[in-house]
């Protein structure tokens, strides 16, 4: 057992768990240490290399903020607490305009905030990482793990013809990969990447290996700096000719072309000969693998599919994965968002059924192999939502 | 540069040379002041050798096009958050010149929050605030910092101070918080009042060069488009009623001692004290 300091509350340590005979216990560096989602995805980003971080205490995601305050300027780096969410993202426009890599992270209602600067971002073509730690919604909502911004994050946060990037760990440790994964997006495509995570992943705590990934720099050739000796640069996305707007949209949809083709990632277990196959991603995916290995344990042949792009949707690959099922079963914490990518993507092929459950409450793993075992039957509705006994929402 | 000959046998001097920084053209409203304020920006970044490293950060309104006419390298701003977006550039680049070019709409009213933290944390860059009273680029509506009883195409009859309240002091307001390290409001009526606001202005940016917190500049300008007058009329009412309602004046330059006095924590007033 070691310690890692932490930034705030130092009387709860990190608990190093070395498993016996690894060699971990006689190391400088731990191989696995106990972190909270929030503050692994921080510490991750410093170590991808990230240059200024600006966010607004929000729940659950404030740890993740307070990390900041204090790894960043250790670092010698920028940390701002901002006065609202529309200021931090603000000034994440500003730093990454002048060349930044930049962080800002929050949680459902402060997204709502953010969506005017992500449409800006992305018209005017600014690399930054946006992470939303989603809780209960709509309004103020609750502090619990849901996904009611799946449509919001894959759709569009803000106004006009764009897409982000959304990136949806499933575990602590794979959120520090997708960290560095959404800088090299946001870098390679010039757009804001989207991390979407929700209060479990934010607030849990699991093992993960401190050897957090660095990230190469290439120095960009579009920011502002200063237009000595050369013609000067203007960041922007106003438009007012129709002919250069539209233009400038084409180009914006090549890249988004570029994106859907090159970037969509799933990961899938029990694929093959799957006659019952489960769609979910991030909290509700631990759920669903869960019922999948207890499923099998009990004879059904479930398997799951597990999108880890909402957007690019991993569309050729879910065709590929549900082309034996007889039935698709969609499981998510929100009451019908995700379900909509799959049905589009399956057309009819295969009866899709949702299982969604809301503000905070997440399904039991019995409670999907019971849901996976009426749809493998053709017993289950189209629409699932909400707890079991109430059959409240159900739509044959 | 412009350079006009005096008669036979007088040596010709230069009474103009257009500022390097400087485009050739701009499409604002003729009698409308935002070509001044380009000018003297221009002038003063020219003077103070900086245009190499100055970064201008762009707002929403008539004031979006500054960045056309500035050769200067520019990032647009959604309405209201231009400090915020300055506060991201300087943060990271402390060793650039970086400026707001901002409206009223833009500055006093959707983005009051933005400009009050901004100054609040003494962020080390400039704002030029551009004050004509009204919302010109969307046709001319009420603004809060519209004259009482200034007709607008929001305001048919008049501002009513009753139901709409009372202009915004924004400069004033500001000058009260220790981050703000200058802070003035000058005019472009005339030329003597455009000097003046020349030399605000380079006071300013020698604020932040000199890496003090907050400088602020709010320049009283027209819109004679937005006021239904002609150019000579706007400067008229802009050097007689809107200078009236909001005097001119340096009110802070802390780095040479000139602070609005104000209590200060634990010091109650007299005048306070002895009302109880």
């Amino acid at each position: 057992m070691a310690v890692l300091e932490r930034p705030a509350g130092a009387d709860r340590p990190h608990i190093v768990a070395s498993p016996p005979g690894t060699g971990g216990e006689a190391s400088s560096i731990p191989d696995r240490v106990l972190m909270k989602g929030n503050e692994a995805i921080a510490e991750a980003a410093i170590a991808a290399g990230c240059d200024a971080y600006f966010g607004y205490p929000i729940t659950p995601q404030a740890e993740l903020l307070e990390w900041m305050a204090r790894r960043m300027p250790e670092e010698g780096r920028v940390f701002v607490q901002a006065e609202s969410e529309l200021a931090a993202i603000n000034m994440a426009l500003g730093a990454a305009a002048a060349g930044a890599r930049v962080l800002v992270s929050s949680s459902s209602p402060g997204i709502s905030l953010m969506a005017e600067a992500m449409s800006y971002m992305a018209g005017s073509r600014l690399p930054c990482v946006l992470v939303n730690v989603m809780r209960g919604g709509p309004g103020l909502g609750s502090i619990g793990a849901a996904q009611g911004d799946y449509l919001q994050a894959t759709k569009g946060h803000g106004h006009g013809d764009y897409h982000v990037p959304v990136l949806a760990p499933s575990s602590i440790a794979e959120a520090i990969e997708l960290v560095g994964d959404a800088f090299v997006l946001a870098e390679r495509y010039r757009t804001p990447v989207m991390i979407l995570a929700d209060g479990i992943l934010g607030q849990a705590m699991e093992p993960v290996r401190p050897d957090f990934p660095t990230l190469d720099r290439q120095a960009p050739d579009w920011n502002i700096e200063g237009a000595e000796g050369r013609e000067p640069r203007s960041l922007r996305s106003l438009n007012l000719r129709a002919e250069d707007l539209e233009r400038h949209n084409l180009d914006l949809q090549a890249i988004y072309a570029e994106i859907t083709a090159r970037e969509p990632r799933w990961t899938g277990e029990h694929l093959d000969g799957a006659e019952v196959l489960l769609v979910a991603y991030g909290t509700a995916a631990r759920v669903a693998r869960t019922a999948v290995e207890r499923a099998r344990e009990q004879g059904l042949k479930a398997g799951l599919f597990r999108p880890i792009t909402l957007w690019p949707f991993p569309a050729a690959a879910l065709r590929d994965a549900a082309g034996h099922a007889r039935a698709v079963l969609v499981v998510e914490l929100s009451a019908g968002q995700l379900v909509e990518d799959v049905r589009l993507t399956l057309d009819g092929s295969v009866p899709v059924m949702l299982h969604g459950r809301m503000g905070g409450m997440v399904p039991s793993p019995d409670e999907v192999v019971e849901a996976a075992r009426r749809a493998w039957s053709g017993t289950e509705p189209a629409v699932s939502i909400g707890p079991a006994e109430t059959q409240q929402g159900r739509v044959r | 540069m412009t350079v006009l000959q005096g008669p036979a046998g007088v040596e010709g001097r230069t009474i103009y040379k257009r500022p390097s920084l400087l485009t050739n053209t701009t499409s604002y409203c003729p009698g409308c002041g935002h070509g001044i304020v380009h000018r003297l920006l221009a002038e003063v970044l020219e003077e103070l050798g900086v245009g190499g490293r100055t970064l201008l950060v762009g707002s929403v309104g008539c004031s979006v096009f500054a960045y056309d006419y500035l050769r200067l390298d520019a990032i647009e701003s959604p309405h209201g958050r231009a400090a915020a977006v300055a506060t991201g550039v300087k943060r990271y680049r402390p060793d650039k010149v970086v400026f707001t070019y901002q409206g009223d709409g833009d500055l006093a009213a959707i983005g009051t929050a933005e400009i009050v933290h901004a100054a609040a944390r003494g962020e080390r860059f400039t704002t030029i605030f551009v004050n004509n009273g009204i919302y010109g680029m969307t046709g001319g509506q009420m603004a809060p910092t519209t004259l009482a009883g200034q007709k607008t195409t929001s305001s048919p009859g008049g501002r009513d101070v009753a139901t709409t309240g009372y202009p915004l002091p924004v400069t004033e307001m500001l000058s009260l918080l220790p981050g703000v390290h200058y802070a003035a409001r000058v005019s472009v009526g005339d030329p003597g009042l455009v000097g003046k606001a020349k030399a605000a202005i380079k006071r300013a940016f020698e604020v932040q060069l000199e890496g003090h917190g907050f400088s602020m500049v709010e320049v009283l300008s027209t819109c004679p488009v937005g006021w239904g007058m002609t150019p000579s009329e706007a400067m008229h009412r802009l050097t007689t009623e809107v200078m009236a309602a909001y005097p001119i004046g340096t009110f802070v330059d802390r780095p040479r001692g000139i602070a609005p006095s104000l209590p200060q924590p634990g010091s109650p007033t007299r005048s306070i004290t002895e009302g109880f």
